[in-house]
């Protein structure tokens, strides 16, 4: 047992360093969410860069502009890139999710006009699947797609859709048959979304900010060309995309035990015995995480595949931050309120992610639909009773 | 990155737990419970010293295997897993550990081939009263290479044949490794909640004992025992942890109640499922322990304090669901659910409690902040 890259692994990672230090910096403790059309053109150019380098995904076949490199590779410049102030969300949904989908299931002609133009950060996509009747349970959208000659209609309206305000493509699931049960009516399509018919409405999040969307459509038509995989094999291919979620989804910034442990000292409040026993739940926790990362990298490492201890991560992250962030408030008693960062202690940090939290427990998958995962893939337990299952979709309660 | 076992060491525990699957069932488990003169199982006992697993960690010039702590760690976990009703933690993690740790050459020679063939048997005397032991006010004491005082109670501490035995000598806190079959030692079984690992009350009259060490040096050398003990006891603890989940999946999946297996409805559904999500901190925790332990890492502190805690909460969890789920029936003395709730609490405590392990990490932790 040890930590050390391999000889092969250690080389990569002293090239991917050099690469990176030659063109950002290296991150100073920040740990904010940027937006904003500055953020967008930086994070565009950074792209770029990394797309000339070769260091734009690693594992992708060299044909398509990758480096048909291995995922251990891929996990070591995660890891360095993440040592830097390196501009990469706007991204990630797009080449972790869109781009294997275009790949996987698209014509020679999509791969060729969509494929090269994500990956040097010329154009952004965003994944379209819920609805706001449809979230864990996806399958039961209403989206209508209605064919029309060489062309597909869609109505309809999407939710929580990350980046839509600035992506210029995005993957659509819609209901193309209402006569059969919910998962066999869908179709998947690229859209186009600088169509006039798509109209994008920022969220008024319960914490305050606008950063997710609502997309609506109105009669916007897409050529038949443009359908990912067949008709009524939507749930099927967003199957593929949903894989790619889990490798995208990154990791969830906020403060953790140091932080915590770091704002009890200055509060003076170290000696607390329960905070101290609560402290140590966390560092165990946060460990726990962490070194189970370890075990995935080890696995990839050795060219295996991972098993699935890796789907513990977001239930454990997402319930730790919002305790963390509610003891931090705490410990500040009323002054705890206060979301001030000139007045706050450690700039508000506990404040701002209290608010954030509950969402990083519902997206990407509800703590609910991840245990429903665990137990249905890792321990084999029997499917929840679907009184849908095989009931058309126009009989269905939906919402 | 290479956080994992071994090919080896996994063929190690590949081998142990069709062994132990063999010959410790739970039917023979049951039998130390069942029958009150049965302090352990001599016939596992003998089993596990044939294969040389006592002697696991134990150099080749002292009659041992020679193998590594990491070895030591998969043999553990399949121990736990199996209910193992022997002495295996209190001979081969404290008296073995504490030789190796601060014995003198003269004590290895004289016990360890001993413990490697199974004649030896060990047993840590710490406790002597309600609530953690303070090491620095222990009652017990050594003077004049005597030992006298009551430890209460004693894990193994009928059956040992010798013990390491904390007392204070001059104010501060040392091991003693005393030769139970000495004059002046009295042994009265006390009955617990886990009767399938049995338990004394010891009392030293004026009895020879050694120190383990030096004096000055007696605190670090108890803490690095503790520490790696803890580390070991932790994969115990997830063998047993990891059977209980399975064992509440498999029943889960067989017992229909409304026409459908229960394993079916979320409430079950996503109680495992947190079970399992703990068995895997537990394991990724004891893996950091245990590379801590087998290269002598100076993170060995946090590192088997993360360890047991996990570890703790991760079989106290299964253990308790496991009944839980299985409703009724988990209740009988018949099905073997509460023989794993027994002896998670056995395990949970038998090092201290969780409360003292949590200020053993806060503690290392501050310290490595200050350093």
């Amino acid at each position: 047992m040890d930590f050390n890259d391999t000889k092969e692994e250690a080389e990569f990672r002293a090239e991917a360093n050099a690469f990176l230090k030659s063109h950002l910096k290296e991150k100073t403790g920040g740990r904010r969410r940027e937006s904003g059309a500055e953020f967008l053109a930086r994070a565009k150019a950074w792209q770029k860069t990394k797309a000339e380098g070769g260091f734009a995904q690693i594992t992708w076949p060299k044909e398509v502009g990758g480096r048909g490199g291995t995922p251990m590779q891929q996990v070591i410049w995660n890891q360095e890139e993440g040592k830097f102030d390196a501009p990469t969300s706007p991204f990630q949904i797009g080449l972790g999710m869109c781009i294997p989908t275009v790949v996987a299931f698209g014509s020679d002609e999509h791969k060729k006009r969509y494929v090269r133009k994500a990956l040097i950060g010329e154009e952004i996509w965003c994944q379209l699947f819920s609805e706001p009747v449809a979230g864990s349970d996806v399958a039961g959208l209403k989206t209508r797609a209605v064919k029309d000659g060489d062309e597909w209609v869609i109505n309809g309206q999407k939710v929580w859709t990350t980046g839509a305000q600035f992506s210029d493509y995005g993957i659509l699931l819609t209901r193309t048959d209402t006569s059969v049960p919910k998962h066999k009516g869908l179709t998947m399509f690229i859209v186009n979304m600088k169509d006039p018919g798509v109209e994008v409405r920022p969220i008024h999040q319960a914490s305050g900010g606008r950063e997710f969307n609502e997309v609506y459509f109105t009669d916007v038509r897409i050529p038949d060309s443009d359908r990912l995989g067949d008709v009524g094999q939507g749930w099927k291919v967003g199957l593929v995309t949903l894989m790619n979620e889990r490798l995208a989804v990154g990791g969830s910034p906020g403060p953790d035990y140091s932080e915590i442990m770091e704002l009890a000292k200055e509060l003076g409040l170290m000696d607390d015995a329960a905070f101290r026993e609560k402290l140590a739940d966390w560092y165990v926790q946060a460990q726990g995480y962490k070194l189970t990362k370890f075990r995935t990298q080890t696995a990839l490492s050795r060219g295996e595949t991972p098993g699935p201890e890796n789907s513990i991560g977001k239930i454990i992250t997402a319930n730790q931050l919002q305790d963390i962030c509610n003891s931090g408030i705490e410990l500040e008693d009323h002054f705890g309120l206060i979301m001030d960062e000139d007045l706050s202690p450690m700039k508000a940090i506990f404040q701002s992610s209290f608010l954030w939290a509950p969402g990083l427990r519902i997206a990407g998958g509800t703590d609910e639909i991840l245990k429903n995962i665990i137990a249905e893939r890792v321990l084999g337990l029997p499917q929840d009773v679907r009184v849908d299952k095989d009931v058309p979709f126009e009989q269905l309660r939906v919402g | 990155m290479n956080f994992d076992f071994s090919e080896d060491q996994k063929f190690l525990a590949e081998q142990a737990r069709k062994y132990l699957s063999e010959t410790c069932t739970t039917a023979e488990v049951r039998k130390v419970l069942d029958d009150e003169s049965m302090a352990f199982h001599e016939g596992i006992w003998k089993g596990i010293a044939e294969m040389g697993w006592l002697g696991a960690s134990i150099p080749e010039a002292y009659g041992g295997l020679g193998l590594g702590m990491l070895e030591m760690c998969v043999l553990a976990e399949e121990m736990g897993r199996a209910l193992a009703p022997v002495p295996f933690s209190s001979t081969a993690y404290i008296l073995t550990e504490a030789l190796k740790l601060a014995g003198s050459e003269a004590q290895k020679e004289a016990l360890l081939p001993k413990i490697a063939e199974g004649s030896v048997i060990g047993a840590l005397a710490s406790s002597e009263g309600p609530g953690a032991p303070d090491l620095s006010k222990l009652s017990t004491s050594f003077a004049n290479g005597l030992v006298n005082g009551t430890k209460i109670p004693v894990l193994d501490g009928d059956i040992a044949t010798h013990a390491v035995v904390l007392a204070c000598e001059g104010g501060k806190p040392v091991p003693v490794l005393v030769d139970l079959s000495a004059p002046g030692v009295s042994r009265k079984t006390v009955k617990t909640l886990d009767p399938t690992r049995s338990h004394a009350e010891l009392v030293f009259k004026d009895v020879p004992g050694e120190r383990l060490g030096e004096t000055a040096d007696g605190a670090a050398n108890i803490a690095t025992l503790m520490d790696r003990a803890a580390v070991l006891l932790s994969f115990e603890q997830i063998g047993g942890a990891d059977r209980a989940v399975e064992m509440a999946t498999d029943y889960a999946k067989e017992r229909y109640a409304f026409g459908r297996p229960i394993g079916g409805n979320q409430a079950i559904k996503h109680k495992l499922a947190e079970g399992w999500v703990k068995n895997q901190v537990a394991r990724s925790n004891a893996y950091y322990g245990a590379w801590a332990l087998s290269t002598d890492a100076v993170e060995l502190p946090e590192a088997a304090a993360a360890s047991r805690l996990a570890a703790c909460e991760a079989f106290w969890f299964a253990s308790k669901e496991n009944i839980q789920t299985h409703g009724g029936m988990g209740f009988t003395w018949e099905v073997d659910c509460h023989l794993f709730y027994r002896r998670a609490k056995l395990l949970a405590v038998q090092l201290g409690a969780p409360k003292l392990w949590k200020e053993n990490l806060i503690g290392a932790l501050e310290t490595k902040n200050a350093a």
